[in-house]
């Protein structure tokens, strides 16, 4: 047992935070550092960088694009990338439906698709939920009736995230209506351009424009669109929500929000002294600093037994991952509300999608996004398996309850 | 000890529960939020109407002197149903600093327009600055031959945009954060030197930021004793929080129901979700924590007028601090319930979940409370 990285690990950790610094666009780190949202050029423009560097898709097979980098140092990069603070890259693509591809799709659909995930030339959305199907997915409805060379698509997905600006969404689809509910589902890539398809949007309670609802009406999609073998689509949706939720942790965002968190509590005064002079909440911060670091600590656990595991499947503690890293989001983002007191108050919603308004803002101009920022950290218990579904996959997969 | 309404404080529960289901549905609420100010003036007339927007003033004033118990039933049900008229910033707190201290003529002024439903107020007394602390007054007051002159900048005034006039606190002497030097003025809207910033607030109700350059009162608008008024706006501030604990425990409440009822009706894994355990507790948690809150709103209610300061202080901040906790717990587990739908604009429960988070930061959060709490000696003596 050792904590310490090795030499060779503290240098790679160190050419990636030099990269972060020298190629990360001022304007998108201060967006991020402020909470501001970003657009959709953002993270276009942050893949791209990343892809010219080699690094779009580290976790991929090196023939697609992959560093070949060991866990621990796919860890290290996606901690100092999160700490810069930089975009996380779209994970519909590059971490969802790449890593489905590689791993069942034929190789006609790997040159397909893979290098235009990797450059983010096509924008990826995850068509799983509907409105009858949330966390009882294998539930879901919609179709996909075989007519020749097409299948025929109807039904209707939601909550589908940033579907407003994709080119493709991957769907689990009912390919066969009598099969047992797992049995009949299949993986299938719908262009988003195909008639038939139409994107309604659903506003947060935040303000934001993130999610939507994808109505399928006689879509025909070409069988070549197919990942793996038909009717197996549930298990390669369980290999990609496995995938997610490991990325899902998010433990250098959460310290570049604590770091922002102190940098905030030391400009709000309160009562003739800054807030952060406060014992009694710089306690707080040191709390759920510890839950953090606790966080950080299970997180190296379990990238470290990725090296000598066997398995193809991920790891159920990926489950503690989750919850802790939701319930830790969470935490901050009641802690930065905290500190602007009042002006959680005043309404800060753009008009102009993610840019600020041309008016100065009310009270001080750190406090606008952090209340929305709030409300919308509400959805990180909710998505990607909600906390108490991750509950129910640890009482039956690890405790055998 | 006696928790029981009289018959004629439940006919008024009634009258307004009436009145709110017939009126003030989801729907109807998105639409009065589009209108001009932000909220409805038909909805406010049948306010008036109902004699509400009268309710704690003297009959002499055009009101029906109710107490504290009466306004507690009032806003349980406005935050029930998300209410987005002035109703605090005119009746409650502009309306009860010129209740408890304005001149007789001034009341007889103005207390019945209030009632009548034609006169809108703002209290003008947070500033950048001050955060929580009600004694931080920067705005200046000084004398200037038979008035006053007023300058500098007031904040988050609840409703503000709306106001024909405001209630505003400056300072006569004393250091900035003194409770001494204090003064009350009533200011009409239009007043040379004025101007008003009106915006949205996270909850869907209004707010204004003011600037004050060079504003003249004269003698006769003066609120309360000049250099003396800070007992009187704890007094009102306190009756308000008391109010607005009562409004936080009908929001609580709507969600809880919403909440209880989601669960009976959404079908996953073939059956209803209340059929899972791990739901069946949380919702379980929410109404320990709904009663809980209740029982701080009636505490805070029954003190409200209650002249000793140091204990009226006491109980509400421990109101405050019991409301912002269950408000919390409640509305993050209301949308936690509810999935993905609880995240919408679309659905009501996050909207209830902004306004117990915006009354949180009303007249100091939790925390804030919870600290004066601790300051002052706790409840339970050593
Ligand atoms: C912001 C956001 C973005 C999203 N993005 C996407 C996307 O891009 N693509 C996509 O396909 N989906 C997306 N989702 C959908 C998300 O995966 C679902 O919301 C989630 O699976 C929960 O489903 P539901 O909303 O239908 O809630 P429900 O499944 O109806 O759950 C309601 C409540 O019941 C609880 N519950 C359900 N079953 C059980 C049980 N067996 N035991 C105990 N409790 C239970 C849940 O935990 C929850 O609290 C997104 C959701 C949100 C909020």
């Amino acid at each position: 047992m050792d904590l310490r990285f090795t030499p060779e690990e503290i240098a790679f950790r160190d050419e990636v935070r030099v990269f972060m610094r020298e190629a990360l666009p001022d304007a998108i780190r201060a967006k991020l550092i402020e909470g501001r949202r970003l657009v959709k050029d953002d993270l276009v423009v942050w893949q791209r960088i990343l892809n010219t560097k080699g690094w779009a898709v580290p976790h991929w097979p090196t023939e697609w694009g992959g560093t070949g980098w060991s866990p621990v140092q796919i860890y290290l990069f996606r901690d100092e990338m999160q700490q810069a603070p930089a975009p996380e890259p779209l994970p519909f693509g590059v971490s969802m439906v790449g890593p489905v591809i590689i791993a069942f799709g034929n190789e006609t659909q790997k040159k397909r698709y893979l290098p235009s995930i990797a450059n983010l030339d096509e924008w990826w959305c995850q068509g799983f939920s509907e409105p009858g199907a949330g966390s009882d997915l294998a539930s879901l409805k919609t179709t996909a009736k075989r007519d020749g060379g097409d299948y025929i698509v109807n039904g209707q997905k939601t909550w589908t995230t940033l579907a407003q600006y994709a080119d493709w969404i991957f769907c689990l689809v009912r390919t066969d209506p009598a099969a047992k509910k797992q049995q009949g589902i299949s993986f299938l890539l719908i262009d988003m351009k195909t008639p038939g398809i139409t994107v309604r949007p659903i506003q947060t309670i935040d303000g934001g424009h993130e999610v939507n609802e994808v109505f399928f009406d006689e879509v025909r999609v070409p069988a070549e669109n197919l990942v793996g073998e038909e009717n197996k689509g549930w298990d390669y949706a369980k290999f990609l929500l496995g995938n997610e939720r490991t990325g899902i942790a998010r433990i250098g965002i959460s310290k570049a929000r604590i770091r922002r968190l102190k940098q905030l509590a030391a400009l709000e005064q309160a009562g003739g002294r800054p807030l952060i002079a406060d014992e009694r909440f710089r306690c707080k911060i040191a709390a759920v600093e510890v839950e953090l670091k606790a966080l950080e600590m299970t997180q190296l656990r379990v990238v470290a037994a990725e090296r000598t595991r066997n398995s193809n499947k991920p790891d159920p503690a990926s489950s503690i991952l989750k919850i802790k890293g939701s319930e830790i989001q969470q935490t901050i983002s009641e802690l930065l509300l905290e500190v602007i007191g009042p002006y959680a108050l005043p309404d800060p919603i753009p008009h102009d999608d993610g840019e600020r308004w041309n008016e100065p803002p009310i009270g001080p101009d750190w406090a606008g996004p952090l209340a929305p920022q709030y409300f919308n950290m509400r959805k990180t218990s909710i998505y990607g398996g909600s906390n108490e579904i991750q509950k129910n996959i640890i009482a039956k997969a690890i405790l055998g309850l | 000890m006696d928790f029981a309404l009289t018959d004629e404080q439940r006919l008024l529960q009634e009258s307004v529960g009436r009145l709110f289901a017939d009126h003030y549905a989801f729907g109807a609420r998105n639409r009065y939020r589009q209108e001009p100010e932000g909220w409805s003036h038909s909805m406010w007339q049948r306010y008036a109407d109902l004699g509400l927007l009268g309710l704690p003033f003297d009959e002499s004033h055009g009101g029906s002197a109710g107490g504290p118990v009466e306004t507690m039933i009032v806003m349980e049900a406005l935050g029930r149903a998300l209410v987005l008229e002035p109703y605090l910033a005119t009746v409650v707190l502009a309306g009860g600093l010129l209740r408890l201290g304005a001149s007789d003529a001034m009341r007889v002024d103005l207390l019945p327009k209030i009632a009548s439903g034609d006169l809108i107020l703002g209290f003008a007394h947070a500033e950048r600055q001050a955060r929580y602390h009600l004694s931080d007054i920067a705005v200046g007051a000084r004398r200037d031959g038979s008035g006053y002159v007023i300058d500098g900048a007031k904040s988050l005034v609840l409703h503000g945009d709306s106001a024909n006039k405001f209630v505003i606190s400056a300072r006569l002497g004393g250091g900035q954060h003194d409770r001494d030097g204090v003064g009350l003025f009533l200011v009409d809207a239009a007043a040379p030197g004025l101007s008003t910033r009106g915006y949205a607030t996270v909850d869907g109700l209004r707010a204004a930021e003011l600037a004050l350059t060079g504003v003249r009162v004269d003698e006769g608008s003066v609120i309360g004793p000049p250099g003396a008024a800070f007992p009187l706006i704890e007094r009102a501030v306190d009756m308000t929080i008391a109010a607005l604990a009562a409004e936080a425990v009908g929001a609580m409440a709507a969600m809880h129901e919403l909440t209880v009822d989601y669960m009976k009706t959404r079908k996953q894994f073939g059956v209803a979700i209340g059929g899972f355990q791990v739901l069946q507790h949380r919702a379980a948690d929410m109404l320990v924590a709904l009663e809980q809150a209740r029982s701080m709103a009636m505490l805070a209610t029954m003190m409200a007028p209650e002249d000793d300061v140091h204990e009226r202080r006491q109980a509400i901040s421990a109101a405050k601090v019991q409301i912002g906790r269950s408000g919390r717990f409640i509305g993050q587990q209301a949308i936690q319930i509810h999935g993905g739908i609880g995240m919408t604009m679309e659905y009501s429960v996050g909207h209830y979940f902004k306004r117990v988070t915006a009354i949180d930061t009303l007249f100091g959060d939790a925390d804030y409370h919870l600290g004066l709490l601790a300051e002052s000696g706790g409840l339970v003596a050593a």
